[in-house]
């Protein structure tokens, strides 16, 4: 089966702005990304990660290489059939739920009666069903985050892209919300191309797992989990969970020891 | 809440009951003042006479398109703003600095190039009200979050969609604040122009009856223009609020 998403020597460098120095944020860097399969990322913060999902979305386009989607070149211009949930809240404060959601329908030229069941059904799909009325200021973050997820899922993509969906999320929500998510990945049967910081998360999601190197951003490994399709966050309770979640540790404190020591000196850490 | 509302709606009251009284004691003279009930009676013969309609329509037709240009223009002056960030940065002290600049000053000179008509009443009006309009267009497109264009990207809307369903309702409520000035602006500028030289208008009404010591016309034309004022900001402040509450602002 060809693959859904090629990217090909694809790199990134941030061109030198006044007082900021030219920046090669990303690559090169190969990947492949199968049809229907749930793919994570991780990598220590400042590694391109969010860069690379741009590319793929289309909003940022590489300095050198190629990226494709279902076999046409992504550029410049978000490829139909892609839905992206960013990590902060995208949710419009100004529409209620069932607008919000229905955002997402407004260049489908659907027929309005297949725009509110296509509504209702994902409603009922992240459980926001009775929530439909409600508007987005009076939704805890989780469920905000459940907003902007049934936003992308109204569309039916075929590929969803998640940057850090959970980010902002106590670690309890983040759990549940990862059992609901691969949930919606076998109803949905998209492929899932999901990035985290959380290597549980990363280990408990997906069936394949690519780390990232210290910037500039390089694929370093690519773990095979092997979990079945049908599975929820109780594979923690797998031995296996703790052998994948500690290679991946292995493969990344390297590189994460190299972003602090990089950045200790100058006194900020996020960078 | 509801309680503060009959507050301030008890100190209102209160400030005209002792008008009243000091009215009806003979503390102000009649010349200086009526007592409010009797501004009350006349301004109520006033508009049922039908005497002022025709200053009432130029005054209240002026301030409307001079809010209308003001509004338009600086809304679309304050989105090309928002885009040119050298020119904007060029401009912003002079933003900072325009309400310091008495735009009455310039009105000889409207006089001299356009005429006595209306054109430079309704000119210093949109001149007053533009800035504010500008300066709350470019305030609200600063916080439109950058996470929003990117999900309008990547729902493929068009820029023109993208301006009328995304940005516009995002900085709408900075936009309102823009409004309520601009208003409040342009109702300066037109009553204000009118006092000075015009030939129509409720300022020129009022100026008019104070020359003549026509307090039974000058009061209650001056209440007029306050319960307008009031009636337009309570419906935008109450549609701000509207929007702010669903917003999760208070």
């Amino acid at each position: 089966m060809t693959p859904q998403v090629t990217l090909a020597g694809v790199g990134k460098t941030f061109p030198a702005g006044r007082v900021t120095p030219a920046l090669h944020a990303l690559g090169p860097l190969d990947l492949a990304l199968r049809q229907g399969e749930f793919f994570a990322v991780v990598g220590p913060s400042g590694c391109g990660k969010s860069t690379l999902l741009e590319i793929i979305a289309g909003l940022a386009r590489p300095t050198t290489g190629t990226a494709s989607f279902e076999g046409q070149p992504i550029v410049d211009e978000a490829p139909d059939g892609i839905g992206v949930v960013f990590q902060e809240d995208a949710s419009l404060p100004w529409l209620d739920v069932a607008g919000n959601v229905a955002f997402g329908l407004r260049r489908s030229g659907l027929p309005q009666a297949e725009r509110d069941r296509r509504v209702r059904d994902v409603l009922k799909l992240v459980g926001l069903a009775d929530f439909a009325n409600t508007y987005p200021a009076q939704l805890s973050g989780g469920m905000r985050q459940r907003v902007c997820i049934a936003r992308t899922l109204v569309m039916q993509p075929r590929l969803i892209l998640l940057d850090e969906p959970f980010g902002a999320l106590d670690q309890q929500t983040r759990l549940l919300m990862g059992d609901e998510l691969l949930r919606m990945w076998r109803e949905t049967r998209a492929t899932v191309f999901l990035i985290t910081h959380a290597l549980d998360e990363a280990t408990m999601l997906a069936d394949r797992i690519g780390v990232m190197s210290a910037r500039p951003g390089r694929l370093i490994d690519v773990v095979e989990t092997g979990w079945p399709r049908e599975r929820d966050s109780r594979i923690v309770e797998d031995p296996g969970f703790g052998v994948i979640t500690a290679r991946l540790w292995k493969s990344l404190r390297e590189e994460s020891l190299k972003t602090i020591g990089r950045t200790m000196p100058r006194g900020d850490g996020d960078a | 809440m509801k309680r503060l509302v009959v507050y301030r709606i008890a100190v209102v009251a209160g400030l005209i009951a002792l008008l009243e009284v000091l009215c009806l004691a003979g503390v102000i003279d009649k010349i200086t003042m009526q007592a409010p009930h009797l501004i009350a009676r006349d301004l109520w013969r006033l508009l049922a006479s039908g005497k002022m309609n025709g200053a009432i329509a130029k005054t209240l037709g002026n301030t409307l398109l001079a809010l209308l240009f003001a509004v338009g223009a600086g809304v679309i002056a304050g989105a090309l703003l928002h885009r040119r960030r050298a020119l904007r940065d060029t401009l912003d002290p002079l933003f900072a600095t325009y309400y310091a600049v008495p735009v009455f000053a310039f009105y000889p000179f409207f006089i001299v190039v356009f005429g006595l008509g209306d054109l430079p009443q309704i000119l210093i009006a949109f001149m007053l009200g533009v800035v504010a309009m500008i300066v709350n267009t470019l305030n609200g497109l600063d916080r439109v979050p950058t996470v929003l264009l990117k999900t309008a990207r990547i729902l493929r809307l068009g820029p023109v969609d993208t301006a009328l369903s995304v940005t516009l309702p995002s900085a709408g409520p900075y936009l309102l604040t823009g409004v309520k000035l601009a208003v409040a602006y342009a109702f300066i500028g037109i009553i204000g122009s009118e006092f000075i030289l015009s030939r129509g208008g409720i300022g020129y009404e009022i100026n008019f009856a104070y020359t003549n010591f026509d307090n039974a016309t000058m009061y209650p034309l001056i209440v007029l223009i306050l319960l307008a004022s009031i009636a337009i900001n309570t419906v935008l402040s109450r549609w701000e609020r509207t929007l702010l509450a669903r917003r999760g602002a208070r």
